[in-house]
């Protein structure tokens, strides 16, 4: 029996770090690339041999009017972390009532919310242009979070639901027993217990914003409202003749680091499991 | 403190199940009400009724004077102890058992005070700011109640608050919830399946069934005189034996002798010609050895084959079987659907009825032998056959 525990346990770790493997290197590749001087882009070495923070440097270059990286980051931070507040807020209250209430509709909505999430977004560009241009919103923050908030909110809804029906319904029964109004047993017991589920439905939408390139090239003109990914499509080298490979995987990294922070800040709260204790068990 | 007064209660739910029926109950303020009955007979529906949580279909529910139908839980001022006692998790015990109170406005140090004396009185003192899940079983159930008597409410509802706890905790808080019941003289509505509970715990016992309300009596009243099959079966541990009995004469034929109908006392109407289920307690049994001159008095004495002989040194169970086609009641089915889970109780063999009695320790009766029995027959329930009425007890009795 033992001798069978540690021959599944080294296979099980070299099947994880097969995993891994595949999934880091690119990205430790991209980090290398970042740290090359240009002309050491394509010597295709692994380690770089000089280590050259100028790609770095070149992003930040000439404060938010000059750099062509500062304002899309920040277009990119304020229309992800807006799209996030406003998709889960509704998506919360949303989720409440289709797990805990019955009413006439509840599976249409349910099924027009994974609809929408599985209607391929390219359809909707073309026509998207032509009403955002007529209504004026082409190339502004509200023309990039209304289209997030359609394919965000049926994620973000159906991600919510599966947390409130794990949360024993007694809970809130024994909430409005001591007195409570709904809404606060909404509030004071039951958004707390869900914040696990909030808290992860909130990185996955914020994610959706953030990595988003279809939206964000077809619905923006200018640094005014373009975001991160799309505006690395517009990196130049430092000539006409230059590849900007060594700026954009430097600014690649950048915008990685957002959400890794995101995620290690977030994951003991998703993890911790905070129903723990409240019924038997 | 207040009465509840349940009149001509139902509940219907939107798939049209009924799950109570017409239920006329009245509680007294301080009064320890159980509701008892096996799973799906209502006793839950009903209490969910009393706290606000399930819509009345239709009648009247008046807590300490005044109709609260159309009230929502909170302005009822009741406490329930759930089942799963329904903590908060992401709350210190202190934070549990002050909750209502804060919800209610109540200043800071009030909070506190009263958080404490009431931890006092559960012995919660050292845990107060820990949280539910470092808890044992029965702390949980301890703070439960605890956050049920810090708000001096109206009434306690309280949901099979000992369910979820080992047999032997259950023992000792049952105990404890009879004391602290009486010491606050808050009226309660205490509903189990376990009748051990409720015969232990109430003032009163409520018996239902299938969502209609059997019999309501004090726990020697329910013992004593059954109004029905149901109640006979339901009440008492081991249950009652149930045999099928014929009526010609004066005379009542049992599997296991005749007896003449003039010692059963009072028949009242029920006295006609014809079958009858009849059912003994397993104590009315002895040893003909033991019982002495009372067997010439009354009672029948007969011969058994005795199957299993179960020791436990202040009681002696005798299991033995008689030939007979079977007592068949939609009743006493529910019953046995019931007991068959919580004692696994002996193969039931086509044609023969398996009987338990309670005898001395020093009768010698010994397994696959034959023995001479004495039935104390003053203490025989007669019961209609067709409706499972009592023929003895005095109607209405509640």
């Amino acid at each position: 029996m033992e001798q069978r525990g540690a021959r599944d346990y080294t296979l099980w770790s070299i099947a994880i770090l097969l995993v891994v493997m595949f999934a880091l290197i690119p990205v430790l590749w991209l980090v290398s690339v970042s740290l090359k001087t240009p002309e050491a882009v394509t010597d295709g070495r692994f380690i770089p041999a000089d280590i050259s923070f100028d790609n770095y440097k070149s992003l930040f270059e000439g404060g938010i009017d000059e750099s062509p990286f500062i304002k899309p980051l920040i277009n990119s931070i304020v229309i992800a972390l807006i799209t996030t507040v406003i998709a889960i807020t509704l998506a919360a209250f949303t989720a409440y009532a289709i797990a805990r209430l019955e009413f006439p509709g509840k599976r249409v909505i349910l099924a027009g919310a994974l609809a929408i999430a599985m209607f391929p977004p390219i359809s909707t560009v073309g026509p998207l242009f032509d009403m955002w241009r007529a209504l004026g919103l082409y190339d502004t923050y509200l023309g990039l979070i209304i289209p997030y908030l359609t394919f965000s909110l049926p994620l973000a809804i159906y991600v919510l639901v599966a947390f409130f029906r794990e949360i024993p319904w007694e809970l809130e029964q024994a909430a409005q027993v001591d007195g409570a109004t709904p809404f606060q047993a909404f509030t004071k017991v039951i958004v707390p217990l869900a914040a696990p589920g909030v808290f992860t439905a909130a990185i996955l939408v914020f994610i959706f914003c953030w990595n988003d390139f279809l939206f964000a090239i077809s619905l923006t003109s200018s640094d005014a409202s373009r975001t991160v990914p799309a505006a690395l499509a517009f990196f130049t080298g430092e000539s006409s003749f230059t590849q900007p490979t060594g700026s954009i995987a430097a600014a690649a990294v950048v915008v990685t680091i957002p959400i890794i922070v995101f995620v290690l800040f977030f994951q003991r709260r998703i993890v911790a499991g905070l129903t723990a204790g409240a019924v038997k068990g | 403190m207040a009465e509840i007064v349940l009149d001509g209660i139902s509940k219907v739910f939107d798939d049209g199940f009924e799950a109570v029926k017409d239920m006329n109950l009245d509680i007294a303020d301080g009064e320890f009400m159980i509701l008892v009955g096996p799973s799906g007979c209502g006793k839950s529906t009903a209490l969910r009724m009393i706290a606000g949580l399930e819509d009345i279909s239709s009648g009247e529910l008046k807590i300490g004077g005044e109709t609260v139908n159309d009230r929502s839980p909170k302005d009822r001022d009741i406490a329930m102890v759930f089942q799963t006692y329904a903590l908060y998790p992401h709350m210190t015990v202190r934070e549990n058992m002050g909750f209502a109170l804060k919800l209610a406005g109540a200043d800071k140090e009030e909070i506190n005070e009263k958080v404490e004396e009431a931890a006092r009185t559960l012995d919660l003192e050292q845990h107060l700011d820990r949280r539910p899940a470092n808890l044992s079983g029965g702390q949980r159930q301890r703070v439960a109640m605890g956050r049920a008597i810090v708000r001096e409410p109206k009434a306690f509802l309280m949901d099979e608050p000992l369910s979820n706890l080992d047999a032997k905790l259950r023992v000792q808080m049952r105990t404890e919830v009879a004391k602290l019941q009486s010491k606050l003289e808050t009226t309660t509505v205490y509903v189990t399946h376990d009748q051990t509970e409720a015969m232990t715990l109430g003032d009163r016992v409520a018996v239902m069934r299938a969502g209609v309300l059997q019999q309501v009596g004090s726990p020697a009243e329910l013992y004593d005189n059954p109004v029905n099959l149901f109640v006979a079966g339901f009440i008492g541990s081991p249950a009652m034996n149930f045999m099928p009995g014929e009526i010609s004469g004066d005379k009542l034929k049992l599997p296991i002798g005749e007896v003449d109908l003039g010692s059963l006392g009072d028949l009242g109407g029920g006295r006609k010609d014809g079958p009858v289920v009849a059912g003994i307690r397993p104590e009315n049994f002895e040893d003909v050895e033991v019982v002495g001159d009372l067997k010439d008095e009354r009672g029948i004495t007969f011969e058994a084959e005795i199957d299993l002989v179960e020791s436990l040194g202040s009681d002696l169970y005798a299991y033995f079987h008689i030939e007979s086609a079977g007592v068949q009641s939609d009743q006493l089915a529910d019953i046995v659907e019931e007991s068959l889970d919580e004692t696994g109780a002996g193969e039931i063999r086509e044609g023969h009825e398996q009987i338990v009695a309670r005898l001395d320790p020093t009768s010698k009766v010994r397994r696959r032998e034959h023995a001479q029995l004495w039935a104390d027959t003053a203490k025989l329930h007669l019961f209609d056959p067709e409706n499972g009425d009592s023929l003895k007890a005095k109607s209405g009795s509640s």
